[in-house]
């Protein structure tokens, strides 16, 4: 503050002093500088410095150093303090999400039936992002600009009494009114916040709900109910500026007319003589300085009160009654033990929302090692056990024990390890399939990753940054697998055990086709990619052996394949990048230079000209929708009346007498086109020649735009772009063996599995992205999969709840004998709580306990209670 | 084979007999030509039924029973249609093709061959001419079964 007020006092010096001569009126005169002595008391003066003696010139140029000098500390001082505040902010954000999210996994399940989750997202990324901002400020910036603003105002007041107390004034106005005025913009503020957090909310509920609205044609009520929304942000914000504007205004009045009543008064008095020019001079310098602190000062305000609100806004949303216990969910990498003892329910009861009773005051026991399958009408209470068994909701009386503890007070690392629970309703992380299978495996960073020269540095500095702001320091990176929970040593045993149990399921050969479908580098699977010429040698004998070798039209260099499209023969490869459009291909000068000089122009002209014709002539008196035209490659029925027209425009015209459109257009018809599949009878040996020279010369020099876009066909090479499927035929399969393809793909399975390929395919397959929430997999799968991921854990107690309800009942009942043999064979048996979807299948199962309205009406082994019980008896029938 | 020769062999099939070449040609032109060597199976018992084929060349046997134990009810020969039971009842395939000799044929649609029948009631009626000829010869088949059989009860 010290160097600042000297900031202020400098100019003075500088003007009175060297510019207007006072001190030096002789020339020569020489004035003391930087003297540095003191008076003391009891010991008289005190010379620490005699000065230096300077002239009126050195003097200036002394007092203007001095003056770079302080602009340099102070400009020093403000980066020294706005780096340390930013990164006290940025710490302080980074802490207040965290603490948020982890409130998050922290809420009790129930929270999450009324919390909107795209809210919940709005409020940790945008709401709270000011109060880390804000943070910062919080005690820096009152004490730097009510520093600065002090400064200024004592030094106008040493300067002259009368214009500081102008200044004061002004002053004292502004911190009263404008903090008034702004109390209004406080509350506009606060609506603003909430309706774009309603906004989120729809926005994310739309895309949710996209296929009912679809399905209720209810569109445009969405619309409205958007424009209606954005109708009051846009009234809020608008309302919001016109206050801001009008707050600014005042302002900024106040802050002009103190200079006014500075020049005016001030100027009085220097007429007078009783202020010099300097003093006034460097009166209204520091007086410039003034209103910026001061309005920073005032906004500082402002926005101390808006974080209030917003703290306490999302405050409200996360301080939830119930919430888990912390230690619950510590991390422990400790090797659980497993359960020893039975799995009761204790005059549990569970009430829905609305208070019906889905389940009543029941009590049963399920032993270690023994499968009970549960079986009852719709709402007979075992979805309802197999969730409380499972800690999903909390019951309302009664407990779930395992032998002398309570379920819900034992940590997660021993219900999630030792416990599994899948059912029909499935989430999946975005991720690849693997990463999903091995979700349930990833309780603690077991094997910490270990780093190196600049990468430990960096992992030491994420640490310390995590520590300082509070954050847990476990590594994201380190291997979270729990190899030993899934029965096996390590990484290599995995692959085996998983798929066994994919094999259970019944969905080996889906991911098998993922990995057929899938594009894979070279790099990644060397055991495909180096063989693949002796792997497509090997097929095509296969092929032969099944008779089937007319089926696939292999890719050969030299040769045109009839069963692939015009463009596919003359490109030759498999697309790497963006897709040229036919269009865009045939306009482009590099492609028509080379078909000229093949001689091709017009022999794709006249295909072109033949196709339009063919497809106008089959099409013209179809009506837009019917179902034919989902065959047509060529066209759209839109565009049927314009091909028409073109046709007329051009006929009995050659390719070099239409307009380049036109003849661009027309050539952009053949690449489509594929002989045994449309049978115009239009494509000849001697064009397919060519078109073999086509693609010869193409190649030849390529343009870097097309480049980068082709990887070609070449049967001695594994082609990255194409997908191993592909790879595989290098080749199509034959129109006419259409039929065949089901064939085909069988052969390809078994084919894989005699070369020894097939766990590196499955392992591609594995890597399969499965979008959000699973999307990209079918219903079926889903649930297969989820099924896989709680049995991957070797849990103790497997609960489930109609877990492969999307599948048909034979399938459900394969795969369930499926398991149950792997079961037998393996030395894992755990004990399973299954809710069956039908009956039938609890025969399977060791012991039934049959629920009806909320409580079990009787358990026994299948045989017994389909002789003896009523009620079960017809749920059997 | 080009488009205008398999509109040819398709005006020799009865079903097609009153439908105009124009339209014939949309017809192959929409549908696949589907080559089959002999002993391969068009579709086999049970598999959802997704298309019908009107066999333009070759001939074809119509077998009954799991793999192990089938037996064959009819043959089919060129210009006959086949499995159009299951598209038309939406029903799984109540019998196995499997060729005699090397087949061509027409494979329709499902959609597309009830789209033909709702635009041409010609073809309806044939149709229901060739279903009608299939049961009278399975009502004859059957009526001469269970005349063997209760004979063979007699004695």
């Amino acid at each position: 503050m010290y160097t600042y007020f000297l900031s202020f006092d400098l100019p003075k010096l500088i003007v009175n002093g060297p510019i207007q001569g006072e001190g030096f009126a002789a020339p020569g005169a020489t004035q003391t500088y930087m003297k540095l002595a003191f008076d003391l008391p009891f010991w008289g003066p005190v010379s620490l410095f005699p000065g230096l003696q300077l002239d009126r010139f050195s003097a200036l140029v002394y007092l203007s150093l001095i003056f770079l000098l302080l602009v340099i500390i102070n400009g020093a001082f403000k980066l020294y303090i706005n780096t340390y505040k930013g990164r006290l902010g940025e710490r302080m954000l980074r802490r207040i999400r965290f603490e948020l999210v982890d409130r998050v996994l922290r809420f009790p399940p129930h929270q999450f039936k009324r919390v909107k989750p795209a809210e919940l997202a709005t409020m940790v990324k945008d709401e709270v992002e000011p109060l880390g901002g804000f943070i910062g400020d919080a005690f820096v910036q009152p004490a730097l600009l009510g520093g600065q603003a002090a400064t200024a105002l004592i030094f106008i007041l040493v300067q002259n009494l009368w214009l500081g107390m102008i200044a004061v004034g002004i002053v004292a106005l502004q911190l009263f009114i404008i903090p008034k005025m702004r109390k209004r913009l406080l509350v506009l503020g606060r609506q603003r916040q909430l309706t774009a957090r309603e906004l989120a909310g729809r926005i994310s509920e739309i895309s949710e709900g996209i296929a009912n609205i679809h399905s209720h044609d209810t569109s445009n009520f969405e619309r409205a109910d958007i424009a209606a929304r954005l109708g009051r942000i846009f009234k809020i914000r608008y309302d919001l500026y016109q206050w801001k504007f009008l707050v600014k205004f005042i302002n900024n009045f106040l802050v002009q007319v103190t200079p006014f009543l500075f020049y005016l008064v001030g100027g009085y008095q220097v007429i007078k003589g009783t202020l010099d020019v300097g003093q006034l001079v460097a009166v209204i310098a520091a007086y410039k300085d003034l209103p910026s602190p001061l309005k920073d000062l005032i906004d500082w305000d402002q926005a101390r009160q808006d974080v209030n609100i917003k703290y306490t806004q999302v405050f409200e949303q996360f301080d939830v009654d119930n919430m888990i216990d912390p230690r619950i969910q510590a991390v422990d990498s400790s090797d659980i033990a497993a359960l020893q003892f039975p799995l009761a329910a204790v005059n549990l009861s569970v009430t829905d929302e609305s208070g019906v009773k889905l389940l009543n005051r029941t009590s049963l026991e399920i032993m270690p090692g023994e499968t009970v399958a549960i079986v009852g009408t719709t709402g007979g209470g075992g979805e309802a056990l197999t969730s409380a068994l499972a800690r999903l909701v909390r019951p309302d009386g009664g407990k779930v024990v395992i032998g002398p503890h309570d379920v819900f007070e034992l940590p997660e690392a021993v219900t999630g390890r030792r416990m599994s629970y899948a059912a029909s309703d499935t989430y999946f992380f975005h991720g690849t399939l693997r990463d999903n299978l091995l979700y349930g495996l990833k309780h603690a960073p077991l094997k910490p990753l270990t780093y190196e020269g600049t990468a430990l540095a960096q992992h030491k500095w994420r640490i310390g940054e995590s520590r300082k702001s509070g954050n847990p320091d476990f590594d994201v990176d380190a291997d979270w697998i729990d190899y030993a929970a899934a029965g096996t040593a390590g990484p290599a045993d995995l692959p085996a055990v998983i798929l066994a149990l994919l094999d259970a399921v019944q969905i080996t050969k889906d991911i098998l086709e993922l990995g057929l479908r899938a594009r894979t580098s070279a790099a990644s699977y060397p055991n495909i990619a180096s063989r693949i010429v002796t792997v497509r040698q090997a097929f095509r004998k296969r092929l032969q052996e099944e008779n089937l070798e007319d089926a696939v039209v292999p890719f050969q260099a030299g040769a045109y394949n009839p069963e692939a499209t015009v463009s596919e023969n003359f490109l030759f490869g498999a697309a790497t990048g963006p897709v040229l459009s036919n269009l865009d291909l045939a306009k482009s000068p590099y492609f028509r230079s080379v078909l000229e000089k093949t001689g091709l122009t017009d022999d794709f002209y006249r295909m072109g000209l033949a196709i339009a014709g063919n497809v106008v002539d089959l099409f013209r008196d179809l009506p837009p929708d019917h179902i034919f035209f989902q065959n047509l490659t060529f066209m759209t029925p839109e565009e049927i009346p314009e091909y028409q027209a073109l046709l007329q425009r051009t006929q009995g015209r050659s390719a070099s007498s239409v307009s380049a459109a036109d003849c661009s257009k027309i050539i952009s018809l053949t690449f489509s086109y594929v002989e045994p599949r449309h049978r115009f009878g239009i494509l000849d040996e001697a064009v397919m020649a060519r078109i073999v020279e086509l693609r010869r010369q193409l190649l030849l020099n390529l343009p870097d735009s097309l480049k980068g876009n082709i990887e070609t066909y070449d049967p001695e090479r594994y082609n990255t772009a194409a997908p191993l499927m592909d790879n595989i035929l290098m080749g199509r399969i034959a129109y006419r063996y259409a039929d065949e393809a089901d064939n085909i793909r069988g052969i390809v399975h078994e084919f894989l599995n005699e070369q020894g390929l097939w766990e590196d395919v499955i392992d591609i397959g594995l890597s399969f992205n499965v979008g959000v929430g699973g999307r990209r997999l079918t219903e079926a799968q889903r649930q297969k999969i989820n099924l896989v991921r709680s049995l991957l854990k070797r849990a103790d107690y497997l609960i489930l709840n109609r877990p492969l309800s999307a599948l048909d009942q034979q399938t459900q009942r394969a795969i369930a004998v499926n398991l149950l043999e792997l079961r037998k064979q393996t030395n894992y048996h755990p004990a399973v709580v299954a809710v069956v979807s039908t009956p039938a299948l609890s025969s399977l199962f060791d012991r039934v306990i049959v629920f009806d309205r909320g409580a079990p009406v009787a358990s026994g082994a299948f045989d017994e209670l389909s002789a003896s019980n009523d009620i079960f008896k017809r749920l059997l029938s | 084979m080009p488009l205008n020769d398999e509109v040819e062999l398709l005006r020799r099939v009865p079903l097609f007999a009153d439908i105009s070449p124009a339209k014939l040609k949309l017809l192959a032109f929409t549908s696949d030509i589907v080559s089959f060597g002999a002993g391969r199976i068009l579709f086999n018992q049970g598999d959802q039924g997704d298309a019908a084929y009107v066999l333009l060349s070759g001939s074809a046997e119509v077998l009954i029973g799991e793999p192990s134990v089938q037996f064959r009810v009819d043959t089919i020969e060129t210009n006959a249609i086949v499995g159009e039971i299951s598209i038309l009842c939406d029903v799984t395939r109540t019998a196995t093709i499997k060729t005699l000799e090397p087949v061509t044929a027409l494979r329709i649609r499902k959609e597309h061959f009830l789209k033909l029948m709702v635009e041409f009631p010609e073809m309806g009626i044939q149709i229901v001419r060739v279903l009608a000829e299939r049961l009278s010869h399975t009502t004859a088949a059957l009526a001469a079964a269970r005349s063997e059989l209760s004979k063979a009860g007699r004695q």
